[in-house]
This record gives structure tokens, C-alpha cells and sequence, in this order.
């Protein structure tokens, strides 16, 4: 209040000065708090990956143990059950990877068909994909298990890529970029030469579509990583479970422990991390042109 | 290619696929058009197809196992046979106790950990936004690392951080005399709720600062000018500016919570005592599929009353919000 007096006034600038920077301070001091409340478990499942069982339960667990065994946790890691750890890794990367790169085509091509063709049956599709956000995909999945296990296919790889194949919010995306950013007197004039509808889609709108193809495909990346819940619904053999299900299972045999599965546990969710961050981190620009491209929808 | 394309419609031969649209486009019937319309409508083929397979179909098929009640025969042999029930599912699930405590438990938690999320959120957010360029770029780095870890691994994070074993957040309050049971049934929903809020105020935070930093400067700048405080500025322009966007993540964070499935289930790996089989919706239509006995045709009858259930509020609350803006 001080520093609006004073400024209202044109007077004293030292005053204003002084409360700017005490305000700044403030707002810094509350800023590294809510830093630390964000990095502070992370650091301690860091550290706590590098003590033996031992040292986990009887040092402070805020900082390093007596002695040093990161490498003694994964190598246990590595070699449990044969080295089912990197079989559940590979299946993580190939569900989320071949998922979203899959689900990409089909939005965008869908997304196109909606936007630049007249048809019977386009309103109704359209509307169907609006609908179809307000119903939780997670009340599909029982249904979707028993058409999927009359089938056999339950428990196999195709249970989660197929599902994770259809999205329609990433159709709806591709609409909407497609609708704003791809002129109809360019497909006119590609038409004009005589060129075939697929060409022209393949190789004239597609190069054109690089921005909402990486949004879709990290938006859709994260959110297969992520998922639970189809995985634990639909598969039964460990050799194709993600790794969350992994994680899950080592924290459901600490309950009848012969062995304490804590230290391979903590090792399994530092490496879990990785695969998700590094692609993050090298698509930033796009998952947050991706979250701006979803707030403009309400 | 393109400059090929051009001669194409004369040496017909050459590329008959091409030549189709061109040619008929001299006639300007309108079965060219039609035809087009065709065309383009393959490229949708793919995701309808899947769509049907992946949502309508289990949708219907949901309703339809629903309306039927599977018998084994007097003497517990053979496959038990399927008998239309009509609405008996449905009498069943109405006086499901177990369920309805499930929902009312996720939707009075919903309308509690929503607003703090989103005030969390929100601070985060402005404060952000009224640091200096270089702290800025930094602190929305650092304030998104948790949005960046995978769900699971947070939420097994926090149940290790919790154990009264190996976490250290029981000796931290043992300090101030302070025996914290972080799984008794009193504190578990102070410690998932702590859970959820380290795990989703990242994303909706670079929602909100998304929003804030595409307001006009020059408003921003008038009311500076006028001398209003940074407080003033944030409380009168910049909160009811970004209004909508907090009511569209807050809606979608109410959804998703209603749906609540994966912490629970790893508390409960943690403390089944306090976490029961049946703590949310979600938990109860999984239990019924696959460990209690398989009563498919009442966890169908539970999916369809949740979908309503979850249609209905956010229909409510998208109505409500719509109306306030």
C-alpha cells in the first residue's frame, strides 16, 4: 500500500524502491518454497536409490547413507526374474511409442477427412467425437475387456495398442488446426493438376501439419505412459506388462515379503522416470503449444 | 510431380488414378462432387472403424450385459447360463451401499481438493508471473518437474515417503512430538490429497500461466500507471481475466478425480485396512470383474450408472460455469 501512496504522489522513490524489492523478495522467498515442496521427494527417492537396505531404514533420508550402493540396487534390479525389468521397459515405450505414433495418423487423417470433404454422415461423425469427451474412457474398459477377451484377445499386445490407437480428442485437434491452416484453393489448385486425393493429402497437407502431428503425438505419449488402468484390466503375463504394472506388483509382494522388494522397487521408478522426462523435456514447445491449443477449446 | 500432374488428363494412359477427378471436373457434374466427398471420406475410415470397436460397440455392449443376470445350475457344474433380468442389475446397484459410499466419498473429495489444486495453481501462477524474465523461465521449469514424473511412480513415491519404516516424513513430525499415521483412516485423505496436489498443480499451473501471459500488457500497465498495487492488479484484473480457464481445468481435474483408480489402489497396497476394495467407483466395477467372482453383468450395470453419474455433473457444472461467464 506504501508503494501506491507513493507512487500516486511521484514522491519518495527510495520508499518505492525499497517496498518493490522487498515485494520481489517476498515473491521469491514463497517461490523456492513451492521449488522445494516440487524437487524435495524427488530428491529423496535419488538418494534413497543409493543406500542399502540397511542404511534405508535407519539413515536420514534427506541425505546419503554410509556407503555407497547405486550400482550393487540396479544391478538387483537388472537381474530380477532375468531381466524382466528392460522387457517391461521396452513394452512401456513400444504401447506409448507405436501407440501415439499410430493414434497421430489416424487423427490427422480423420481430422482432414472432417474438415475438407462433404459427405453424408460428416455432422454425425463430428458429433460423435464431441460426445464421446464427456464419456469417461475408463468406464469403456470393462466392457472393452470382455468384447476383447471373447475375441482371445485379452493378454496380448493388442488389447492396449488398439485402444490406444483411437482418440478422438486428437481428432478433434487435427479438425481445428487443419480447419484454420490448411487453404481449400491449395487442395483446389493440386486438383486442377490432376493430382490423386491421396497424394494430396500425403504429400502436400501432411508437411504442412509437423505443429499439430508433435503436439498429438506427446499429448497422446504421456497419456498412454500414464495409464494404468487398461494395462492392469487387460493383461495377465508379466512379460507384457509396463512398467507401472511392474512397480505395482513390486509393491503388492512387499505385503507376503520372503524378500523386501523396497530398494529394487525405488531403482525401477528413478529409471521409470526417464523415458517420460527426456521426451518432455525435447518437446516442450509442443506439448505447451499442445495445452494452449486445449484451453482454447473452452 | 506436380508439374508432371499438369499433362496428365492428355496421355490418359499414363496415370488413369489422376485423371478420374480432372477429367470429370470439365463436366461440373455434380457426381464429381459427390464423388469427392467419397473420397475424402475414406480418410476418416480408420478412426471410425476403430471408434465403433473402442467406444460404441462397448458402450452398447455395457447397457446390453447389464440387462442380463448370469445362473450356474443347481449344481454348481457346466457354464452358467444368461438370463434377461431387465432392470434387476440396476434395482441392485441402487441399493449398493458400498457403491454409493464410493461415489459420495470421490465426489464430496472432488469438490474439496479441487478448489485447493486450483488456488495452488493459481498462486503459483501469479507469483510466477510477477517474477523477473530469468527467474520466470526457471521457477516454471522447476515448479513442472512433478508433472513430468509418471503417475505411478509419484504415487509410490509418497506412499515410501509416508511409511512409517523408511519415510522421512514420520520423523520429521516426531520432532515436534507429533506420531503421524499417515495411512490411519483419519489422515489418509490429507496424505492422498497431498498426493494429488504434487502430482497435478504443475499442469494446471502452465495452464493458468499460459492464460495470464496472453493478457493485453496495456490494461496491465494503465492500472500500474493509476497506482494499484501488484496485489490489487492480480486480485481485480488478472484473476477474473483467466476465469474461464480455471473453470475448464478445474472441470476436467473433477472428471478425472471422480475416476480416481491408481493412487488408491497403491495405498491400498500400502494399508488395506484403512484403503477397502471398495474405496472409489472405479475400484468397485474392477473388483467385481476380476476378483470377486466375476459378475461381469453387474459390473456392466455399475459402469453405465457411474457414466450417467459422471455426465450428469459435469453437464451441471459446465452449465453453472457457462452461465456465471
Amino acid at each position: 500500500m506504501t508503494s501506491a501512496t507513493a507512487s500516486r504522489h511521484g514522491a519518495n522513490k527510495g520508499i518505492k524502491g525499497l517496498s518493490n524489492k522487498r515485494t520481489r523478495t517476498s515473491v521469491l522467498v514463497v517461490l523456492v518454497l513451492m521449488a522445494f515442496y516440487a524437487c524435495a521427494p524427488l530428491w529423496w527417492l535419488v538418494v534413497s536409490v543409493t543406500k542399502t537396505r540397511v542404511d534405508l531404514y535407519n539413515t536420514n533420508g534427506l541425505w546419503f547413507g554410509h556407503s555407497n550402493n547405486l550400482i550393487q540396487n540396479f544391478q538387483q534390479l537388472f537381474q530380477y526374474e532375468n531381466g524382466l525389468f528392460f522387457k517391461w521397459m521396452w513394452n512401456s515405450i513400444l504401447y506409448a511409442g507405436l501407440g501415439s505414433l499410430v493414434c497421430m495418423v489416424i487423427s490427422l487423417a480423420a481430422g482432414y477427412s472432417l474438415s475438407k470433404y462433404k459427405y453424408p454422415g460428416r455432422s454425425i461423425g463430428m458429433g460423435l467425437v464431441m460426445c464421446s469427451f464427456l464419456i469417461p474412457a475408463a468406464l469403456l474398459t470393462m466392457p472393452m475387456y470382455l468384447m476383447f477377451s471373447a475375441v482371445h484377445m485379452t493378454d496380448t499386445i493388442w488389447a492396449v495398442l488398439v485402444p490406444f490407437f483411437i482418440n478422438a480428442f486428437d481428432v478433434y485437434l487435427a479438425k481445428v488446426y487443419i480447419d484454420g491452416s490448411v487453404p481449400d484453393e491449395l487442395l483446389e489448385a493440386a486438383r486442377v493438376d490432376g493430382a490423386g486425393e491421396f497424394y494430396i493429402f500425403s504429400k502436400i497437407v501432411l508437411p504442412l501439419l509437423s505443429t499439430p502431428a508433435a503436439t498429438i503425438f506427446i499429448l497422446t505419449f504421456v497419456l498412454n505412459w500414464n495409464n494404468f488402468y487398461l494395462p492392469i484390466v487387460m493383461l495377465r503375463g508379466s512379460d507384457k506388462w509396463t512398467l507401472s504394472l511392474g512397480l505395482y506388483s513390486f509393491m503388492q509382494t512387499k505385503q507376503n515379503a520372503l524378500f523386501d522388494p523396497t530398494t529394487i522397487a525405488l531403482a525401477g521408478a528413478v529409471l521409470s522416470i526417464v523415458p517420460l522426462a527426456v521426451v518432455m523435456i525435447a518437446m516442450q514447445r509442443y506439448w505447451k503449444s499442445g495445452v494452449a491449443l486445449g484451453s482454447v477449446k473452452g | 510431380m506436380s508439374a508432371v500432374s499438369t499433362s496428365v488428363p492428355a496421355s490418359s494412359t499414363a496415370k488413369p488414378v489422376a485423371k478420374t477427378p480432372a477429367a470429370a471436373r470439365e463436366n461440373k457434374t455434380p457426381s464429381w462432387q459427390k464423388r469427392l466427398g467419397y473420397k475424402g471420406a475414406l480418410f476418416g475410415v480408420p478412426f471410425f472403424v476403430g471408434f465403433l470397436f473402442v467406444f460404441i460397440i462397448p458402450l452398447f455392449y455395457a447397457i446390453y450385459e447389464s440387462l442380463f443376470k448370469r445362473q450356474s445350475s443347481g449344481l454348481g457344474i457346466g457354464e452358467p447360463t444368461l438370463h434377461f433380468s431387465g432392470l434387476a442389475q440396476y434395482a441392485r446397484v441402487m441399493q449398493d451401499h458400498d457403491f454409493w459410499v464410493g461415489m459420495g466419498r470421490v465426489a464430496i473429495y472432488s469438490v474439496v481438493v479441487v478448489p485447493i489444486i486450483m488456488g495452488f495453481a493459481l498462486a503459483e501462477a501469479l507469483l510466477i508471473d510477477s517474477a523477473k524474465a530469468r527467474a520466470k523461465k526457471s521457477f516454471r521449469f522447476i515448479l513442472l518437474i512433478p508433472y513430468m514424473v509418471p503417475t505411478i511412480v509419484s504415487t509410490l513415491m509418497w506412499v515410501y515417503l509416508y511409511s512409517p519404516d523408511i519415510g522421512p516424513l514420520r520423523k520429521f513430525f516426531l520432532l515436534f512430538g507429533l506420531d503421524v499415521n499417515f495411512f490411519s483412516a483419519g489422515m489418509l485423505w490429507v496424505s492422498m490429497a497431498n498426493l494429488l496436489l504434487w502430482t497435478q498443480v504443475g499442469f494446471n499451473m502452465l495452464i493458468l500461466y499460459g492464460s495470464l501471459t496472453a493478457l493485453d500488457p496495456a490494461l496491465l500497465e494503465a492500472a500500474r500507471v493509476d497506482g494499484a498495487s501488484e496485489l490489487r492488479i492480480a486480485w481485480s484484473i488478472k484473476i477474473p481475466q483467466i476465469r474461464g480457464s480455471m473453470l475448464l481445468t478445474g472441470l476436467l481435474s473433477f472428471i478425472g478425480m471422480l475416476q480416481l483408480f491408481d493412487q488408491p489402489l497403491l495405498f491400498r497396497s500400502a494399508s488395506p485396512q484403512t484403503v477397502t476394495a471398495n474405496f472409489t467407483p472405479i475400484m468397485t466395477i474392477y473388483n467385481y470383474t476380476f476378483t470377486a467372482g466375476g459378475d461381469y453383468n453387474y459390473a456392466a450395470a455399475l459402469s453405465v450408472v457411474l457414466a450417467i453419474v459422471i455426465g450428469i455433473l459435469s453437464a451441471l457444472i459446465y452449465g453453472f460455469s457457462n452461465r456465471k461467464k
